[in-house]
């Protein structure tokens, strides 16, 4: 770890510009395919047009895309710090994305039931879903140093396998746990994000004339929330790590746990911050999800924390900017299959088989490059 | 050193000797005369599986411990199935599960390798049979839906025998196709990565409805047909003969009950032998090898690649054949039966028994069987009928009308297998019965009585650097 100044600017420029890269990219370089692929298979279409209806489609698959991988990215920022630091699979960090939903739209339908979101404007607005999603931090946080400090610091040292066997059943047991407070209390165990605010009105952006048609780019203002949220948290998160005596603390301890307890750095305690800062952050996007998909459910967070696994890992594990390209690739990726899969198949294969993509990029990526898009040495140690 | 002298303590010692042996008959005899009271009682079912577990730990030689054993399995069970035929389920359930447990036992436990998809491979021998021993051939063109059914079938019920051999050799072909692309990937990666494919496959059994119809989506294909009873089985006078020692009319579904038991048991029974011939063979010693230490056992000339891929064939094939016996037996499959919580539940067994323990798995399927099917369901069942009633909750003074049936302990499975695993890997993770190689590397400081030399033998040498 080599000394040097720390411009504040620049650290909060780099990820910002870096965000940037990859959205621009990833974004460019799969409407391309898609729109190639969508030239290709126009003369096996003559009842529509498809290049016509992906074109049509297009900017809103990007918008979505972009929102969720934002939200990948975030979530795979808990996978990838603890990986880096302890080298160990958080098999339920999912789960504290489900605790902090939970926590954030309780608050919200507690709100809701004081009468308070009925009349909010936008700023008013904004602030109540902040606060949402500052409870959903503070509760996923809290949850994962617990968890951290019940069932993996025991675990420390044991063989590979013992950590991860716990992990799922940690992962398992939040599940229910939750399950079973929603159950005794509310009587079911699911719960609905509330209406509130002006977020499904849409900006429109600008217009194309598409053969005469006018068709209108717009943009959601829940989007726009999504994405700053997003854009927020990883700024935040790159200036933590790369710019702070802690984040520096959480590096050193990732790179060799001896020599920085021989520097004087309470290894325990900054294994359990990152456990802190992940699960917060897992948290926060739990509270985003909720807000961009409506319902919340105990078993919801265990396929997004797949997911985001998978950013992860196709970034490269271990690194915070490899997990916001993974994050931002896999959830374009995620809403472009979604939105074109069944258009090209006529309909053959449906939206459902955006999870195989998921999981089939993953199994490609670790065969042909384990190390990941931006990792540099290999990443699997014995 | 054999498990009986580990497992040694006071207790047991009672049960050594003619005397004990006695003593331990005594216990069977009581268990059975508790069930012939009541066949139904939960603590019936509890009693005989604790007579079953008590007579694998007592010293006694192994012939009257078999004996002891197969007394209680292929007697006493059968007799009381006849008059309570869900204590014969519980069996056939138990089988199905041992035998799953075991396979996954081969992957997890000899070689090491965490797989969280291993439900996947007892889906493709379930749906192997569903598709072809049901009639869902000829609905190939139609959309999903309850299809009228017709009189004959594509392939004739006999066709069950030659699709256990096919069911074999389509998981362990899968076993194989899913091996080669993470042959690279260890612990972790592979974990997931099996997860994946766990889901894929689920995801395909939802979705194969479509463009042709191979899976009838969630729906799920019924009705598939049962091999044929051989003729004396169900004549008349057979089935007038058991419902006079039953007390209550036999019919040939009732037999069928008693068939897939002892099917169920004679495939784990050869699963047990393959598993236990594996442990003991080369192959077995190389998956050891390559479950301590990849890079050396390399170095000793174990063939890596293909090491592992046996090992997930191997593994794969005991729950295909598992599957297509499945399928049979409940006339029905759909893709909810292969979720995550199964693939997960067959790990709870395996690390429940103790990893690579044959003796220890069998007995992990079968506490996390009767727990899931048995104990669970009782409890629902206790609290629905308390529901029913007007008292109040014990402490909370509120009526248990009030309680929300969404508090079913059946439906919290995952809670259960959670604390589990968390319990076991934190404070006993080689298992209950755990086999010898684990017990020696878990618990070195109580190893007093073993040489040195074996232990520095057994361990790897990265795990005594962390020592």
């Amino acid at each position: 770890m080599h000394l040097r100044r720390v411009n504040p600017f620049k650290e909060i420029l780099r990820p910002l510009g870096q965000l940037l890269i990859f959205i621009a990219g990833s974004a460019v370089v799969i409407s391309a395919i898609t729109l190639l692929l969508a030239v290709l298979l126009r003369p096996t279409r003559i009842d529509i047009d498809i290049l016509q209806t992906t074109l049509v489609l297009l900017p809103q698959v990007l918008i979505d895309g972009i929102t969720l991988g934002f939200m990948y990215a975030i979530i795979a920022m808990g996978y990838t710090m603890v990986y880096g630091v302890l080298e160990f699979i958080n098999f339920a960090h999912g789960e504290f994305v489900m605790f902090g939903a939970f926590a954030g739209v309780e608050l919200l339908i507690w709100l809701n039931a004081q009468g308070m979101l009925k009349t909010a404007e936008l700023g008013l607005a904004l602030v109540w879903i902040t606060l949402a999603v500052l409870l959903g931090m503070v509760v996923a946080g809290s949850l994962a140093v617990t968890t951290e400090r019940l069932a993996y610091r025991p675990l420390r040292g044991a063989p590979r396998l013992v950590p991860l066997i716990a992990a799922i059943g940690v992962s398992f047991l939040l599940q229910d746990t939750m399950r079973f407070l929603q159950s005794a209390i509310n009587g079911d165990f699911y719960r609905t994000f509330p209406e509130f605010g002006p977020f499904a009105q849409r900006l429109t952006l600008f217009t194309v004339d598409m053969n005469g048609r006018p068709i209108d780019v717009a943009i959601q203002y829940k989007a726009i929330m999504l994405i700053a949220f997003g854009v927020v948290m990883l700024v935040a998160l790159n200036y933590l790590v790369n710019a702070t005596r802690l984040g520096k603390a959480i590096r050193s301890v990732a790179q060799d746990q001896k020599t920085a307890a021989l520097m004087g750095i309470d290894v325990n305690r900054i294994i359990a911050l990152t456990f802190l800062i992940g699960g917060a952050l897992g948290g926060a996007a739990g509270v985003l999800w909720a807000f961009r998909f409506t319902r919340v459910d105990p078993y919801m967070g265990f396929i997004p924390g797949l997911k985001a696994f998978t950013a992860a890992v196709l970034g490269g594990i271990g690194s915070i900017v490899g997990a916001m390209l993974g994050g931002m690739v896999l959830g374009l990726l995620e809403s472009f299959s979604a939105a074109y899969f069944s258009i090209f198949s006529r309909g053959a294969f449906g939206a459902e088989y955006k999870d195989i993509f998921a999981f089939g990029i993953l199994i490609l990526v670790l065969i042909f490059r384990p190390q990941g898009l931006l990792g540099g040495k290999t990443t699997q140690k014995a | 050193m054999s498990a009986q002298a580990t497992s040694t303590n006071r207790f047991l010692q009672i049960f050594s000797g003619p005397f004990g042996a006695l003593l331990a008959l005594l216990y069977a005899v009581g268990v059975t005369y508790v069930l012939t009271l009541d066949p139904r009682s939960l603590l019936g079912r509890l009693l005989l599986f604790s007579a079953l577990a008590l007579i694998y730990f007592i010293p006694q030689r192994p012939a009257v411990k078999f004996l002891l054993g197969a007394m209680l399995v292929l007697m006493v069970v059968p007799a009381i199935g006849l008059r309570n035929p869900f204590l014969l389920e519980i069996g056939f359930q138990v089988a199905v599960f041992a035998t799953l447990a075991l396979g996954l036992n081969v992957v997890v436990g000899f070689a090491g390798l965490l797989d969280l998809g291993y439900i996947a491979f007892f889906a493709v021998g379930a749906y192997l049979w569903a598709f072809f021993g049901s009639q869902q051939i000829w609905h190939v063109d139609e959309p999903p839906g309850t299809f009228t059914v017709y009189a004959t079938f594509p392939f004739a019920a006999w066709w069950f025998w030659l699709f256990i051999p096919l069911g074999i050799l389509a998981a362990a072909g899968m076993g194989i196709i899913l091996g080669f692309p993470v042959l690279r990937l260890r612990g972790d990666y592979l974990a997931i990565v099996t997860l994946g494919f766990g889901e894929v496959i689920r995801v395909l059994a939802n979705n194969l409805d479509k463009p042709i119809n191979l899976t009838n989506g969630p729906q799920g294909i019924t009705p598939i047909q049962r091999p044929p009873l051989p003729e004396f089985l169900t004549s008349p006078e057979l089935l007038a003969t058991l419902s006079r020692w039953a007390g209550r009319p036999i019919n040939a579904n009732d037999v069928y009950g008693f068939f897939f038991y002892f099917l169920g048991l004679l495939i784990l029974g050869f699963t047990i032998i393959i598993a236990r011939r594996l442990d003991r063979s080369k192959l077995g010693r190389s998956w050891t090898a390559i479950r301590e230490d990849d890079v050396a056992a390399v170095a000793m000339g174990v063939p890596l690649r293909r090491t592992k891929l046996t090992a997930f064939a191997i593994g794969a094939a005991f729950s295909g054949a598992m599957g297509v016996l499945y399928a049979a037996n409940r006339t029905f499959v759909s893709p909810e039966t292969f979720s995550l919580t199964a693939s997960i539940s067959i790990l709870v067994m395996v690390i429940l028994g103790g990893l690579g323990s044959i003796p220890g798995v069998v007995m992990g399927a079968a506490v996390v069987t009767l727990l899931n099917i048995d104990i669970l369901q009782s409890l629902s069942l206790q609290l629905s009928s308390l529901r029913q009633g007007p008292d109040l909750i014990p402490l909370l003074g509120i009526p248990w009308k009030e309680l929300p049936t969404q508090l079913d302990p059946a439906r919290y499975q995952r809670f259960f297998f959670g604390l589990l695993l968390i319990l076991m890997m934190i404070f006993r993770p080689e298992g209950m019965v755990p086999a010898e190689r684990a017990r020696l590397e878990l618990h070195e400081e109580e190893g007093e009585a073993i040489p040195d030399a074996e232990l520095e033998g057994d361990l790897a040498p990265d795990e005594k650097l962390a020592d």
